[in-house]
């Protein structure tokens, strides 16, 4: 049984008391997008700014559990700076690690942690410090909660396109 | 806690077979029942005789058994209308659930009576199953939603009552806030609705499991209620109406059981309640109902109110006392004026996160919107961690909560 250290990890809780990147951005240059999460009420607005194929700024705002907010403040430490075409890689990254068939219930995942530089079969996508979040996969009601902002980070950038 | 609780089970807690199990090691502590109640031994017994003796289609077979199930049926219908005082047992139509009761109401009342010009009143503290319904119907219909207020004490702000209602041709009220506990002066506010010319819908979710219920006393043209939430099975509720408004009515949904007759031209409805009831109903789960019905007659449901007010007050004064200002909960501070649902919140702690912790030691609660948004806006809070009781807690539950809660203050610091 998955107890509440395999997912309060103490990287964890440092990003939901000091988020990074916390605040709005103006739009435009900017653009936001809004993602709910319908089960607990939880609101994440993502702003983005792009430039020449780049995320030149990522900011984010909203209220949330500590999963839903360390995963928005992980996010946008991982993609600020980053090319988009990385930042949709590694959101294919993080999703696949949140996949219940991706990494299996009950700790199966854990089989597949070896260590913060693990690739787990993403290619050169490197997860880094967001590996924290893995422990969430134990908890399915939880998974919608880390993923809410990745999703609206999504979001946002189609809104780049529109 | 101690481990051998079992041994302590008061004599209601040990009729629910659920309750004897453990969570992680420890006792169950089951404080959801605003969401869904646990369900008596006698229950799921008579649910279980129904299909291994009685079990076929009502209202058709010639046969001995289909016309014993048809019994079973009705008796129960009998049952669920004496234990709200209706009139009539053919007031009482069987649906899924309150949210169904309310959209039969919405789709075939509100279809032929509303359009522009009209309104409906409704409050903010109304679950989503009085708001949405209504919201749907307003795009079609092209009438007005308007909005009695909440007040800071967790009551409805009526100041504004009269001009709200002016016009209006419903008005749907919760009877008890499945949030705030508040129990709504529903006499009060149906005198002043039918003064006006505006008909009465009441959602008694969470009204009809804890409180003596009499929909005549309460001045209601309609009341929806739901048997998960009073002991009995999910997938069965009841719709209450006035006879002279279900006759008028145009059918909800179409099908077998709710005609008299059909040609190539068109269909003749049946009486009611038969012509609400199209398709076969949920016959095992009626017969739940109705044993449901019957295990709390037989606690009395004058006890089961004084036994919730008192482990309320109980609550209350507990968690107060352990966590003073750090602990919020939410909606009427008198026990009296209030059920025994408990929205919390501490600390700055996530209501997500909170639960977690009390999941982590067996204790059960809810977290979330509680299916209230424009409540939760009007809170100024996201979510809330929701505590609720019912007949089979007892002051070692409020204790297991009490307990856990200073466990999550500890974890998140």
């Amino acid at each position: 049984m998955a107890g509440l250290e395999d997912l309060y990890r103490e990287i964890i809780l440092d990003h939901y008391r000091n988020p990074r990147n916390r605040g709005e951005l103006e739009v435009p240059p900017a653009v936001q997008a809004v993602g709910f999460n319908p089960l607990c009420g939880d609101e994440v607005v993502v702003y983005i700014e792009v430039s020449d194929g780049v995320i030149t700024d990522v900011s984010t705002g909203g209220q949330g559990c500590s999963i839903s907010q360390s995963s928005a403040s992980m996010m946008s430490t991982a993609v600020k700076g980053r090319k988009v075409s990385e930042a949709r890689r590694l959101v294919q990254a993080f999703k696949q690690m949140m996949s219940i068939h991706g990494t299996g219930i009950g700790g199966r995942g854990d089989d597949l942690d070896d260590g913060p530089d693990s690739t787990n079969g993403h290619g050169d996508v490197k997860l880094g410090d967001l590996e924290a979040l893995r422990g969430v996969v134990k908890f399915p009601v939880r998974i919608k909660c880390a993923t809410l902002s990745w999703n609206t980070l999504v979001e946002a950038l189609e809104e780049t396109l529109a | 806690m101690s481990a051998d609780r079992s041994e302590r089970l008061s004599a209601t807690k040990a009729q629910f077979p659920l309750l004897a199990r453990r969570v992680r090691d420890r006792p169950i502590v089951y404080l959801d029942s605003a969401a869904s109640s646990q369900k008596p031994q006698c229950v799921l017994d008579a649910m279980n005789t129904y299909y291994e003796t009685i079990n076929a289609n009502v209202h058709r077979g010639a046969y001995e058994i289909a016309a014993q199930a048809t019994d079973a049926m009705e008796s129960a219908r009998s049952a669920v209308a004496r234990f709200v005082n209706a009139p009539s047992d053919n007031e009482i139509v069987f649906t899924k659930n309150v949210t169904e009761a309310i959209n039969l109401v919405a789709r075939s009342w509100g279809g032929a009576n509303l359009g522009p010009g009209d309104a409906v009143v409704i409050t903010e503290m109304e679950h989503h199953a009085n708001i949405v319904p209504w919201h749907i119907m307003a795009a079609e219909k092209g009438f007005e939603l308007r909005w009695i207020p909440v007040d800071s004490d967790g009551g409805l702000d009526l100041s504004g009552l009269d001009r709200l209602l002016d016009g209006a041709k419903l008005l749907g009220v919760t009877a008890m806030s499945n949030v705030l506990g508040t129990l709504n002066p529903v006499r009060h506010l149906a005198d002043a609705a039918h003064d006006a010319g505006a008909l009465v819908l009441v959602d008694a979710a969470q009204y009809v499991p804890h409180l003596p219920t009499d929909v005549q006393a309460l001045g209601a043209d309609f009341l929806g209620f739901t048997g998960h939430k009073m002991c009995g099975p999910t997938g069965i509720g009841v719709l209450w109406a006035r006879a002279e408004l279900l006759e008028a009515m145009p059918p909800f949904l179409g099908g077998g059981e709710m005609i008299l007759d059909v040609r190539k031209d068109g269909f003749l409805a049946n009486h009611i309640p038969h012509k609400f009831e199209a398709g076969t109903p949920p016959i095992a789960e009626i017969v739940g109902l109705g044993a449901a019905v019957e295990y709390l007659n037989g606690l009395g449901m004058e006890r089961v109110r004084e036994h919730e007010v008192s482990l309320t007050a109980y609550a209350l004064r507990t968690l107060q006392e352990r966590y003073g200002s750090e602990l919020d909960v939410h909606g009427p501070a008198e026990p009296a004026c209030r059920g025994g649902v408990l929205s919390m919140s501490f600390r700055d702690i996530h209501p997500h996160d909170l639960s977690q912790v009390l999941d982590d030691r067996g204790v059960c609660v809810r977290a979330g919107h509680h299916c209230a948004k424009p409540l939760m806006r009007h809170l100024g809070v996201p979510a809330t961690t929701r505590a609720s009781l019912y007949v089979y807690n007892d002051t070692s539950d409020v204790d297991a909560l009490a307990d856990a809660l200073g466990a999550a203050g500890d974890f998140f610091g």
